[in-house]
């Protein structure tokens, strides 16, 4: 049993991979908590971000700068009545927001955090996350029509339009992705050491892009960010988020498809939404932004070792340097935490928060802390770098949220079926044309 | 209101025995408890998936009676009812009745008075866009706009409360003048406020006009052409939005508008994003009266020769303003009493919301919440 254990630890396989079903388990359940610790990180956040955006403080009563907000939430939710709606399908009312959140978390089972930290490798990874993430809709679909009401059913509708008008032009946006892992790479890193294999492999997608020192992205520069941008569009239309948030227009819909819902089925709505989110950005950063890698990872500098500190005699000092990212980016927030501690107004109702304030950035400085020491800093680099892209896209989803108006249905449509289907295809040809541009040159020659 | 049982309305949808799934169109119900219908407006839209074939407005919801109250209060008690009606724009009620009743009395307010009165109705219409620009874009969803415009109506709301100590139902005004002088630092506080919103004008539309999404929205979307709003009775930046230069500020000037130097925008198209513009550029024209009114308030009294018990002669009077969502007239009929025989009030948003159905015929869902959002409609006017 323990060999079954500590075998894996030498291994450079996922444990999927592996075959190790302990591991497996192990990283399922520290991936289900990681994505619920980031919704709950982003209720926060994004009420925050948004507040500031809007010249509001957002959440300031529970906990200091509503840090507890979540919390209370999460509590406000679970002790509510759950409400069925007498007219409603009961079963498929049940069975809605629980599919909506199991397909939110099942495409992690191929999101590589890391070269071995994903649960598995599939070699068909990048069809498998579409796949699944599209069956999402189905749960909107689903709680529209059993809702047995008029304005979720219209939310619902929306939602399964929007789809089919957006899935098509992220496909192909992705395939431009995969075809670039099969060709050499030009970029603002240069030139790349020639062509790969192409894969559909999530981690092999990754590898690529380390091999061809380039992020897909600047890839044939602009035909990579053209095709981001694709994804970039279409995945927030796929995640129902300002400015397509069409099912669930407020101003329109009431609540769309989720308007019969309350208490904790419409929590599970919530967290199979922020879950897809984090899911399809995932997908975003994998395909294109390097997934794990850090920004220039070609770049390594002299070759340095120094003894206990840094004993990676084949990398070079920059290496050492973006090493302290992670602990830089904790301290960072601890520093933020003491400040605005020390900001707080002196008053008797307020010291308890600012204790709280206090103490927050402590365990914010411890983690800085723990992340310093050696072996702790080798081996987060890979998470934190991922996460920290997570987290960019995140602020980009308030962002838009507060800047832009809704689109309306027909606009969508048009957006969707004739300015980004006839731009994936164009950025797909271009992709194959400039990647096999000596062979067609050489055919070509050939020809006359 | 009409029964919409009888109007044949439901005739061609689905019976009692057949669900809504077996009928080609879907009866929707919005309101009157949804969040974009600015208060409680019921809209029964009849859609072709998302297509709108038909609306029927249904009003009353926050019916109070207000002109019939009228008949059992004196002229003096009825003053702060009005200000009930449009609750966003109260200053400009209490200013059409204030000028009515004048009128039946044959008084005039002094020109102190009267400049006071035009810096705070103007005031008042900048709370009232600013309000209407927030919740408009909000419909639309855009949501930063309307904490940007709150932030800056409460300036005005605070200017109101140092004035008469009320910020939203002020009644600043009385029957022959004002009742308070203005207080110390309010030429300055005016100042500093036409100051401060000047570039934050600016803001809103940063956000807005240039926005493809927004503009995308609002262009050609509920047309209203010109001859189509006199065809309705629509009046107010709706009206100008189609064209028409008409203004009663300018085309019959009252309480000393003449004396102040301002245009009338217009639109060309008469669509949302025309109305859009109209009342923005309606919010710069304001700031250049209160600029030019707060400056050169005179001196002297604030209050005409009033008569204690009012008892005008037998007669009747129409007067009209032009307030921020219209024309709001006030029809006075005096019976020789202290109490009005009958009060008529000529509602802009009333009158507006009958073009929802015409704008809104073929459009799309998301399109009805734009437009009524567009015509800026206040229940508490439509439903008096």
């Amino acid at each position: 049993m323990l060999d079954y254990v500590t075998s894996y630890l030498h291994s450079s396989l996922t444990p999927g991979q592996a075959g190790n079903w302990l591991w497996a388990l192990v990283y399922i359940l520290v991936i289900f908590a990681g994505v619920s610790g980031i919704v709950i990180v982003m209720n926060w956040g994004e009420r925050k971000a948004l507040a500031h955006m809007q010249v509001r403080l957002g959440p300031m009563r529970v906990g200091p700068h509503g840090l507890m907000q979540p919390i209370a939430d999460a509590i406000k939710l679970l002790t509510k009545e759950d409400i069925m709606p007498s007219e409603a399908d009961k079963p498929i009312f049940w069975l809605a927001p629980v599919w909506v959140v199991m397909i939110a978390f099942s495409v992690f089972i191929v999101v590589p955090f890391g070269p071995t930290h994903a649960v598995t490798d599939m070699n068909i990874g990048i069809l498998f996350m579409l796949g699944v993430s599209s069956l999402g809709v189905l749960g909107i679909v689903m709680a529209g029509w059993a809702s047995n009401s008029h304005f979720p059913l219209m939310g619902a509708l929306r939602s399964s339009a929007q789809m089919v008008s957006y899935e098509i032009a992220m496909g192909l946006a992705v395939v431009s992705a995969i075809v670039m892992t099969g060709l050499g790479g030009i970029g603002p890193y240069g030139i790349g050491s020639g062509a790969g294999s192409g894969t559909l492999s999530m981690i092999g997608i990754v590898q690529a892009q380390a091999q061809q020192h380039v992020w897909f992205i600047f890839k044939f520069f602009p035909v990579g960010l053209v095709a981001f941008f694709i994804f970039a569009v279409a995945m927030i239309a796929e995640t129902n988020r300002a400015p397509f948030d069409l099912p669930e227009a407020e101003s329109e819909l009431v609540a769309g498809f989720h308007t019969e819902y309350s208490g904790l089925r419409w929590s599970l709505f919530m967290l199979g939404e922020y879950a897809g989110m984090v899911a399809v950005s995932s997908i975003a950063i994998t395909l294109w932004l390097g997934g794990w890698l850090r920004p220039f990872p070609s770049t390594h500098g002299p070759a340095i070792n120094i003894p206990f500190l840094w004993e990676h005699p084949e990398q070079g000092v920059v290496d050492f340097a973006f090493s302290f990212a992670p602990a830089l980016v904790m301290l960072a927030l601890a520093f933020f935490s003491f400040f605005n501690a020390m900001r707080m107004p002196k008053h008797p109702l307020l010291k308890i928060q600012t204790i709280g304030l206090y103490a927050f950035g402590l365990v914010l400085a411890g983690v800085g802390l723990i992340l310093l020491a050696p072996p702790v800093r080798d081996r987060i680099q890979d998470i934190f770098w991922f996460v920290f892209k997570i987290a960019c896209f995140m602020y980009l989803y308030i962002w838009y949220r507060a800047t832009w108006p809704r689109y309306r249905f027909d606009q969508l449509m048009k957006v969707g079926w004739k300015v980004l289907l006839p731009l994936g295809l164009g950025v797909l040809l271009v992709t194959g044309i400039i990647g096999l541009g000596p062979e067609i040159a050489a055919w070509l020659k050939g020809v006359v | 209101m009409t029964d919409s049982t009888k109007s044949g309305f439901y005739q061609e949808t689905a019976g009692p025995d057949q669900t809504f799934l077996d009928a080609n169109e879907l009866v929707l119900n919005m309101g009157p408890q949804h969040p974009s219908t600015h208060g409680v407006l019921r809209v029964i839209l009849r859609l072709d998936g998302e297509k709108v074939l038909g609306t029927e407005c249904v009003i009353g919801y926050l019916h109070r009676g207000v002109e019939k109250i009228a008949e059992n209060r004196t002229y003096t008690m009825f003053n702060p009812y009005v200000d009930r009606m449009d609750y966003v724009a109260a200053v400009s009620n209490g200013l059409g009745y204030c000028l009515a009743v004048e009128k039946l009395l044959n008084i005039e307010a002094p020109p102190r008075a009267a400049y006071i009165r035009v810096v705070l109705t103007e005031l008042n219409r900048m709370a009232s866009h600013q309000l209407w620009l927030g919740t408009h874009a909000l419909d639309i969803g855009a949501m930063t706009p309307l904490f940007y415009t709150f932030r800056d109506r409460e300036e005005i709301l605070k200017i109101y409360e140092k004035y008469c100590g009320a910020r939203l139902t002020t009644h600043a005004f009385r029957i022959g003048g004002t009742l308070y002088e203005t207080y110390d630092g309010f030429e300055q506080d005016v100042n500093n406020f036409v100051k401060f919103v000047t570039p934050k004008i600016g803001e809103y539309e940063e956000l807005l006009t240039t926005n493809r999404i927004w503009v995308e929205r609002t262009k050609g979307v509920g047309v209203l052409s010109g001859k189509d709003c006199i065809d309705f009775g629509v009046t107010g930046p709706v009206l100008r939005a189609g064209g028409v230069k008409w203004d009663l500020r300018k085309a019959q000037p009252y309480s000393m508008y003449d004396k102040f130097d301002f245009e009338i925008p217009t639109g060309e198209n008469g669509d949302t994003f025309d109305r859009y513009i109209v009342r923005i550029a309606e919010m710069r024209q304001s700031l250049r009266i209160i600029d030019q009114a707060v400056n050169s308030i005179p001196a002297g009294p604030i209050m005409a020769k009033v008569p204690k018990v009012m008892k005008p002669a037998v007669g009747e009077v129409y007067v009209s303003i032009e307030a921020p969502k219209g024309e709001l007239g006030y029809f006075v009929v005096s019976d020789g009493s202290t109490q009005p025989y009958r009060v008529r009030v000529r509602p802009p948003s009333f009158v507006n919301l009958q073009a929802l159905d015409k704008m809104v015929r073929g459009a799309l869902v998301a399109d009805v919440v734009a437009v009524i959002g567009t015509l800026d409609i206040v229940l508490g006017e439509v439903d008096r």
